[in-house]
Parts: C-alpha cells; structure tokens; sequence
C-alpha cells in the first residue's frame, strides 16, 4: 500500500517535471510545444551516450545531457517556432508535431530502434520506510523533483528575469514597453524547458530502463494532460497534476487493470475537465475596468 | 528645442493605412496632446513612437537621433515611456512587482528609492503593495500603471487615455498629477478623450482626423477654436 504510494509520488514527479516544460512554455508563448516528450528521448540518449560510449560517471553525464537540450530546446524555438510568432495556434501546434517527428526519426537514423539499455546511474541502495521499500531511483526522483520545484518557486517569485517572465505571460506588449526583451524571455524559457526534459529523461530511463525513439511520447502525453489537469499555464500546478497522475496510474495499475490503467487515467481527466475546465489549480483571471 | 520630432511617418495594418503622413513635435518641459475621434490614430501614433509598431515611412527622432525601428523595449532605454491604453497593469503580480518591472532597465541599487518616490506621489499604492494587481480599483490601476511607466526615469512619458473610464473626481485627480510631473521636468505627450481637460493642461495640442493633422495650436487657442468646440468639445 504505502509501497504503491511512493511508487506513485516517484512516477508522478517525473511526469511533474515534464509538465513544468509544457506549461512553462504554453504560459509564455502560448503554444503546446508537442515536441516536448521527444526532447526527453534525447535526454536519455545523450546520457546513455556520455556513460556508455565515452564511460564518464553519472553527474557529468546527466550534465552534459541537460546541456545538449538546453541547447537543442533554443534552437528549436528559434528555427521552428519563433517565425510563427503571429501565426494561428493551428500552425504552431502542427509545426511542433512536425519537430516531434523530426526528432524521433533523427534518432531512428542514428540509434536504430533497437532499444538501447539504458545504463545504472544510481549506484546506493534504497531505505526503508516502515512496511515499505523505497528504491534509489524513486528516492532520487522525489528528491529531484522538489528541488527543482523549490528552485523554480523561487526564480519566478524573486528574481529579476522570474518576474519578467511572469509579465511576459500575462502581457507581451505591456512587457515590452517595461524593455523586456520578449524574445530573450521566450528562448529562456525554452532553455528551462528542455534542460528539465533531460533531467526527467535521464530519471525515466533509470526507472525503466530501456530506451528507443519512441521512449518520449507516452510520458510526454502523460505530462501533457497533467499539466492540463492541474491547470496549464501554473507551475504548482503542473506539479500537482503530474503526481496524482503518478500515484492514480500506479493504484489503476496494481488494484484495478495494468491494461487500462492509462484509459483509467485520461478517464480522470476527462472528469476533472467536466467538473473544472480550467484545471486543478488553473488561473482565474480576475479583470477591472 | 525639440526633444521629439515625428516627420511624415506612414502606418499601416496590414492593408488599412492608419497613419497618413503625420509629423509632430514635442520639446523639452512641454505638455503636448493629441485629441481627436476614436479610430483617428492618436493610440497608434503613441504605439509608432514607442516601438511597438513599425512605420512603412517617415523618420523618429528623439533628442537628435533616430529611434525608427528600434524595437519597443531599447525604446525605453533612450528615456520614453509609454503609459498605455487601458493601462496594461500586469494584473496576477503583486504592485510593488509592477513597480519592479517598470524600472527593468535600470540598475538594481536605484530601484528601491524610485519605489519610495512613487510611493510618495500614489500614497494609495504604498498601502497595496503586497497586493496583486488585479484587485485593485480602476482609479488604483491607473495610478499603478503611471507609476509603472515613471519607474523607468522618463524624459518623455507618453499617456494613452488616461481618464478612460474613471470617475469625474478621479479625472481631475489624474489630470493633476500630470501636471505636476511635468512641473517636475517631465515631457509630456497625451492622448485624450477628454479634449476639454487635455487641452486646459496641454501647452500646444494637434487635431487628428482618420490620420491626419488637420489643426493644431496652444491649448488655449484650441479651447476657444470653433471647429474644434463643434466636433470634440460639444459645442
């Protein structure tokens, strides 16, 4: 019982680091970048590549990995999205299906699809707690994810580029006028997006190890809709909706069908869509006139 | 001498020519006011020269040198600050964030005495300023969204429809305040509804019509001229 919990919150802080990629970009560039799920892909191989073909140790590799698609997440802004600035969302979304694409076959080409092992980056034993077993990997995910939440908290409620980025999501002009640079604001965000990509890549490729080009599209889906269940566009969140994803599909997987634990979870949202369109935590926004 | 000088400037969206040729000027200590009918291109003038528009012709220039194509937020860095139609607060930060973002161009160690000279002048502000935005009153977020745009030390603050929508005894409390900035060294260009208030303020004043300049002269010449009482003062 308290095992499938941890496991839950374990899974579900993956999910809510992803989740933080998407709503963070749908909050300032109000797009849903699905090629999202495939710059995690790239995370994994770029860490897999660093320990398994160049042999250094996990934290350089892990590093290395966040700086590859930190980089890649600017570039992709920059080439595929940023000329699309004025035109309509339909274009934008079917330009990041078309970058989904584009990354999956770029990898089919250069690492086949023959799944790749990923290697153990995790090398201590898990704790106990209680009645249950809590594995390294799960430990350091947990670990991970409120750190990089505490950080992010603290980015946009007390530094000087947070708080603009906050201002360039509400008003892009009006941000402008302040002399933000707007499209500075927009590729850091993608920089932010994607170096958390590869972190959740390299903690998804540790609890399951096997990695493929397709590795990124299901739990960036998944991530997705946690980042619409908890409200897109707010940061906690996406960090809520990414761990009671985690936890409902880990107790739809173990008491209710393996098979259909992830129609069960999408059936959750459809739920909590009906009940409250704008998400767990989603914005209200309030005007005076 | 002329601080602004706005010469045959042409804007289009997309196929709707806007601006047909407009040239102004702005010197230093004055307050100068564009009235005219809604649609008649006073907001996009002010966009135009804060750089969130682009001219297709024409030339900007601010205190001798071109500010033409710069984009809006290196406008700001020249020392122009535009207060925007409808006020554009960010409504989900807090006031004192607001603040904070108006002075975004400036050096960290100034920003908190800045803040401490708003507050002086919006007394209102200082007791929200934990406060986000979006809870306070339509009088409140004008004086915020002025406050935001004084943050930035302007030379020359550009005000679109300041009195939109307030009460009479806030108007005059706005109109107020513009005049004292400009008492303080301020320039001021304004853009008004309101052709009586902006024009019994303004020093000069430039009639807009479907985007073009069609009379201009002092506040007070306007006040009493004809055409001018017939079409924006009601009689």
């Amino acid at each position: 019982m308290l095992t499938y919990l941890i496991n839950g919150i374990s899974l579900g802080s993956v999910y809510a680091i992803i989740a933080l990629g998407y709503t963070m970009v749908y909050g300032i560039a109000k797009m849903l970048n699905f090629a999202h799920g495939d710059v995690i892909m790239v995370g994994g191989y770029m860490a897999f590549c660093a320990t398994s073909y160049l042999g250094w140790p996990a934290v350089p590799s892990v590093l290395f990995s966040v700086f590859v698609c930190t980089i890649l997440g600017i570039v992709i802004e920059k080439l595929a999205y940023k000329p699309l600035r004025n035109a309509t969302s339909l274009a934008v979304l079917i330009t990041a299906i078309g970058v989904s694409y584009f990354l999956q076959n770029a990898a089919l080409l250069i690492w086949t699809s023959n799944p790749k092992a990923f290697p153990n980056l995790v090398n201590f034993p898990g704790i106990t707690i209680g009645s249950a077993q809590v594995s390294s990997v799960a430990l350091v995910t947990i670990i991970a994810c409120i750190v990089i939440m505490v950080a992010l908290t603290l980015f946009t409620g007390k530094t000087k580029m947070g708080k603009a980025m906050r201002a360039v999501s509400e008003d892009k002009g009006a941000a402008q006028l302040m002399g933000i640079n707007v499209n500075g604001t927009i590729s850091l965000t993608f920089a932010i997006g994607s170096g958390l990509a590869a972190i959740a890549g390299v903690l998804l490729c540790s609890a399951y190890p096997t990695l493929m080009p397709t590795t990124g599209s299901m739990p960036g889906i998944k991530a997705f809709t946690a980042a619409v269940f908890g409200g897109i566009g707010s940061i906690p969140g996406a960090m809520l909706g990414g761990i009671l994803l985690g936890i409902i599909e880990i107790y739809a997987k173990a008491y209710i069908s393996t098979q259909l634990s992830d129609a069960i979870v999408f059936a959750v949202l459809i739920i909590v869509l009906i009940v409250k369109p704008t998400g767990l935590l989603g914005k209200k926004i309030k005007e005076k006139v | 001498m002329s601080m602004l000088k706005v010469e045959d400037i042409n804007v289009y969206y997309g196929s709707i020519h806007a601006i047909k040729g407009i040239s102004f000027e702005v010197n230093e200590g004055e307050i100068v006011t564009l009235i005219g009918a809604n649609g008649a291109g006073k907001s996009t003038t002010l966009n135009t020269v804060a750089g969130l528009l682009k001219p297709h012709t024409g030339s900007i220039e601010f205190e001798g040198s071109s500010v033409l194509g710069l984009p809006a937020h290196k406008v700001v860095n020249k020392g122009i600050a535009l207060c925007p139609e409808g006020r554009r607060i960010f409504l989900q930060l807090t006031v004192q964030e607001n603040l904070e973002m108006g002075a975004y161009t400036r050096p960290g160690s100034e920003i908190s005495a800045s803040i401490s000279d708003v507050y002086d002048r919006f007394p209102r502000l200082k007791e929200r300023y934990r406060q986000v935005a979006g809870t306070l009153s339509g009088g409140e977020q004008q004086m915020l969204a002025m406050g935001r745009a004084l943050m930035s030390k302007p030379k020359l603050m550009m005000l679109d429809e300041p009195s939109m929508g307030l009460a009479p005894i806030l108007v005059e409390q706005i109109f107020n305040i513009i005049t004292e900035l400009n008492k303080a060294g301020t320039t001021i260009l304004l853009v008004e509804q309101n052709a009586q208030m902006a024009l019994s303020v303004a020093h000069r004043a430039y009639v807009l019509e479907t985007g073009r300049i069609v009379t201009t002269g002092t506040g007070a010449e306007l006040l009493h001229n004809d055409a001018v009482r017939k079409a924006y003062l009601g009689g």
